[in-house]
Formats: C-alpha cells, sequence, structure tokens
C-alpha cells in the first residue's frame, strides 16, 4: 500500500542516478512539480521516457538530468520546438544526450505490453519508414496464424513512472478524470510509482466518472497542489496556454533559461513557493 | 508575399486554411492534427460543415470546441467532448482498428508520392534541424481511408528525396504499398499556399490540379523540388470569401 510523503521525500527515496523514469502525462496531468524537484535535487543520468515529452522534459533536459531520452513526440504543443532538447540533440549542451526515438502506436503498445506481462508488443506500424533504420528494438515476426508481418517493440518497463492525479482517498486509492492517455499504463507497467494529486479526499469511486487506480500498485502518493501547473488538472485548473508560448522565449536562450531554472527552481524550496513566485511574477 | 497577391485582403495561408477547410465535409469524421488542420477545421465547423465530427489524438472524441486549442489535449477539448478514451485505445482501437474516416494532417517534408517527413532535416544522427517526431502522424496518414495534408510548397519542403521517412502516403506510388503489407489508400489531397496537388490515378505521382489565383504554372514548378506534373485541366480555386475571412481572423484571435 503507498506510503503519504511530501515531494521531497519520495524523490529522494525513490528517483536514483542511472534509473530509468517516465513522468508521463498526455497534454493533461503531467507532474510538473515532480520534474522540478528531480532537478532541485540535482539528479542526473536518468533515463527520461515519455510519449510527449514537452517544458517539464525541456526543464529537466536543459538541467541536465538526462543521459537518454526515449520519446515519441517532442515539442512545445502548437507552438514549435523545445529548445533545450533541441540544443541537447544537436549540439551536445550542457552534454550529450543519447536517443531512442518511436511513434506514438509504438510507445502505446509498448506500455500496454508492460502493464500486461508481456516481453513485447505486436502491432502494426513502421513499415516502409525510416524508423527501424534508426531504432534497433523495432522488429518484424510473421503472425502464426495469417503469416502476414507485423511490427513489434520490447515492453516499456520502467524503473519508476511518476504521474498526476486530481486525487486520492486517505488508504492511496487514485482517482483521475478527463485525458488519462497512458497514466494507468505507465504506474502498472514501472517497477516502482510515485503519484503526485491535487487533494486528499476521505473516499474516490467511480460512480461519478473517472477513472480509479487501486493502491496496492502504488509506492507513494504525494499531495501537490497545482502539481501539473503548467499542464492542467481538469475540475481544478485549465491549462496555463500563456505560459507555453511564453516557455518558447526563456527557453530559445541558454543563458535565459539557466536564469529561470536558478530564480523559479534552485531558489524555491518547493512547489508551493515555486507557484507563488510565478503567481508574483511574470514567468520570468 | 509570393503570388501576385499585393492587392489581395487575405494571405496565402488564409488561402491554405480557407480551401483546406472546404474539403471537409458535413458529418465526416475527422482526425485532425494540430495547427493549420486543427483551425481549417474549426472554420468548417462554423460554415459548411456544422456536423463535422472532430477527434484528438488525446482520445477526446466527437469535441466541440468554442475556440480551437493550442495543443491536442487543451482542457477545451478535454470539457467538450462526447467520451475521451485513453491512448491504448486511441491508437489501437480508434486508428489502427480503423474507426476514422479522414486523418488531416502538416507536414515539414514532402516527396512525390506523398510520404511525410516531422522527424528531421538533414541527417538524423547530425541534423540540421530536429523537429518534433512521429506522434500519431504514421498511424493518422496510414489508417484513416482519406487523407487531406497542409504544408507550404517551396523547394525546402516539395524534395526529391525525404530527409527521413516519417510517414508513409504511397511510398513508391504505383501498387507498392501492397509490398509493404499495406492496403491501399482512399483519396489524399495535399493542400498548399500555392495550389491543391492529387495523386495520378495510377502511378500516384502528386500532380498539381489547382493553384491559387494570381499563382502561375512557373511558380509552383520553381517551388517544388522535382519535376512536377501539371494537371491537363489546371483550376484556379475560388478566393476566400468574406465571411471565411472574418470567421477564420476571429478563430486566429481566440489562438492568441
Amino acid at each position: 500500500m503507498p506510503e503519504f510523503l511530501d515531494l521531497s521525500e519520495a524523490v529522494r527515496k525513490y528517483v536514483k542516478p542511472g534509473m530509468s523514469v517516465a513522468l508521463e502525462g498526455f497534454t493533461h496531468l503531467i507532474p510538473h512539480a515532480a520534474g522540478l524537484e528531480i532537478i532541485r535535487q540535482k539528479i542526473a543520468h536518468l533515463t527520461l521516457i515519455r510519449m510527449t515529452p514537452d517544458i517539464i522534459y525541456d526543464q529537466m533536459v536543459g538541467s541536465g538530468c538526462a543521459d537518454k531520452l526515449v520519446f515519441s513526440w517532442g515539442g512545445n504543443p502548437g507552438i514549435g520546438s523545445l529548445h533545450r532538447l533541441r540544443d541537447a540533440y544537436e549540439h551536445e549542451y550542457p552534454h550529450r544526450m543519447e536517443i531512442l526515438e518511436h511513434t506514438h502506436a509504438a510507445l502505446v503498445n509498448a506500455w500496454v505490453a508492460g502493464a500486461s506481462g508481456m516481453p513485447c508488443a505486436i502491432f502494426k506500424g513502421y513499415r516502409g519508414t525510416g524508423y527501424p533504420g534508426i531504432n534497433p528494438d523495432i522488429r518484424f515476426i510473421d503472425c502464426p496464424y495469417t503469416g502476414v508481418e507485423l511490427t513489434t517493440v520490447p515492453a516499456m518497463n520502467p524503473d519508476l513512472s511518476i504521474v498526476h492525479a486530481q486525487k486520492a482517498d486517505r488508504a492511496g486509492n487514485v482517482w483521475l478524470k478527463g485525458i488519462i492517455g497512458i497514466q494507468k499504463e505507465a504506474i502498472l507497467a514501472a517497477s516502482k510509482s510515485i503519484v503526485t494529486v491535487e487533494e486528499i479526499a476521505e473516499s474516490v469511486d467511480e460512480k461519478s466518472g473517472g477513472m480509479v487506480i487501486p493502491r496496492w500498485v502504488i509506492d507513494a502518493v504525494c499531495c501537490v497542489p497545482k502539481g501539473a501547473f503548467p499542464s492542467y488538472a481538469e475540475g481544478y485548473y485549465n491549462r496555463d496556454n500563456t505560459f507555453y508560448i511564453r516557455w518558447d522565449k526563456i527557453s530559445a536562450d541558454r543563458e535565459k533559461f539557466a536564469r529561470w531554472i536558478e530564480e523559479y527552481v534552485m531558489s524555491t524550496s518547493d512547489f508551493k513557493e515555486f507557484i507563488d513566485k510565478i503567481n508574483a511574477g511574470q514567468h520570468g | 508575399m509570393r503570388g501576385n497577391m499585393a492587392e489581395a485582403n487575405y494571405t496565402e495561408s488564409d488561402m491554405m486554411v480557407v480551401t483546406a477547410s472546404r474539403f471537409l465535409r458535413d458529418g465526416e469524421v475527422v482526425f485532425i492534427g494540430i495547427g493549420l488542420p486543427s483551425l481549417a477545421t474549426n472554420l468548417a465547423k462554423r460554415l459548411h460543415a456544422p456536423g463535422i465530427v472532430m477527434n484528438y489524438e488525446s482520445g477526446t472524441l466527437d469535441t466541440k470546441p468554442a475556440k480551437p486549442p493550442l495543443s491536442i489535449g487543451d482542457d477545451e477539448l478535454s470539457l467538450k467532448a462526447l467520451a475521451i478514451v485513453s491512448g491504448p485505445e486511441m491508437f489501437r482501437y480508434g486508428l489502427q482498428g480503423g474507426t476514422f474516416e479522414t486523418g488531416f494532417l502538416a507536414a515539414a517534408q514532402i516527396d512525390r508520392y506523398a510520404n511525410l517527413n516531422t522527424t528531421v532535416i538533414g541527417d538524423y544522427w547530425n541534423p540540421k534541424v530536429r523537429l518534433p517526431g512521429a506522434g500519431g502522424a504514421p498511424e493518422i496518414a496510414r489508417f484513416c481511408n482519406r487523407s487531406i495534408i497542409m504544408l507550404k510548397q517551396t523547394r525546402r519542403s516539395f524534395v526529391e528525396q525525404l530527409d527521413f521517412v516519417t510517414t508513409i502516403g504511397y511510398w513508391k506510388g504505383g501498387d507498392s504499398l501492397s509490398e509493404i503489407g499495406y492496403s491501399a489508400k482512399g483519396s489524399l489531397t495535399v493542400i498548399t499556399d500555392l495550389g491543391i496537388l492529387e495523386p495520378d490515378p495510377v502511378s500516384k505521382e502528386l500532380v498539381q490540379t489547382h493553384i491559387h489565383q494570381g499563382v502561375t504554372i512557373e511558380q509552383v514548378k520553381e517551388s517544388t523540388g522535382w519535376d512536377l506534373r501539371i494537371a491537363p485541366l489546371l483550376k484556379t480555386t475560388t478566393p476566400p470569401a468574406e465571411k471565411e475571412l472574418t470567421i477564420l481572423n476571429e478563430l486566429r484571435e481566440m489562438l492568441t
């Protein structure tokens, strides 16, 4: 059953250099607070996994947390590039970062395989594209029943997954609603999991909609209000699109980025202080 | 202005979005990529296609946003959706299972057989420009029977050889798709700032079938990195109507 921990304690306990870590979230419920805490604790040499690395991975990569990135779409949605991610890949700044690239379909299937206890995922796709040439994990097998050629990728089973959700009850059952992406599979496929939530409720259930992830598949629950900002938690706060637009400018320049990280992340003791500072300033 | 449009009250980008919106049919079940495809679909919904069924990669099915979203997962899409499905359900049942009629995408590069690159410009391991990557594009193009693709027509984007093949259109043309185990594709339309291209029925090579008003044949040829074929009966598209421009501008304002 999960322990209730402060986010800083949970990160200290579960995130170690050299681990493979997935901070998932498909636009919604992205665990920004957890990512910033990893930066604050200066944990490096991580293999970062995520279908859609966006701002929080840009911040982690730019801060030197990642030796490797596994992903299927890396951009600032609707705006353009992730400048820190590009700088790492194109210019090895702040250091060299290996990448392993997939499509969304491949990673979705790899997550399902990981959650299902399967060694690999079987799906259609990749044939005719450039991906098999750059990713040795992409292989092809013949269907034993029809002889049709199918595509396979290894199951995704990270050391740790971190997701954000709307709430947990006092026993640690987690409830989420809205765009659910790959949150459940990420938790189930990982050896350990941390869930940050907006609030702790007396009880959670699916009677009013949403989805419950049961307490026995979760290792730590941390209550971090606004913990997905500038992403969102449906029913609590909306996506801060203006921050995503501003991030394009902040991240475009190495110095500006470094100043932002220093001022907003390294000089704040936790996410609450970070949010207060963001609200007081103009996002840098 | 690349075309002879200096006097016009609209831009090439407006022309591209308006033309694309006109291709969408009322009631059509569309899987929408972010950016210009999303803008064009939101425009069509407010004009001739109020019953268009809008679906985004985040799992938001039949969503009815009051304003165009910035990302594929904005709260506006989530709150206005008929249903929200998980990533596995979207990609395994929804796309691979073939439940969506039309896929509507943008791209950075295209070749003569409508294969697309959204991964990298230059060498993959030593890129000039790192692009976001595949996301759902390969499946959106592959498993929807009808494809609409939007991109600017320039020598940098319309290339003889893609720097990286992210997404298959007609692969090597003709019936080569069957060689890699794919079924034949329904219709495919490429809409650019200069006009419209559609595949030759047999060779599947893209042919310029329309140009926008003020654009010349020389211009589309010069803006294409391969020896572009021009349809014998080249047509000119209709310029944007006042109403189309008014609503498009309103949508753009809502975006910012």
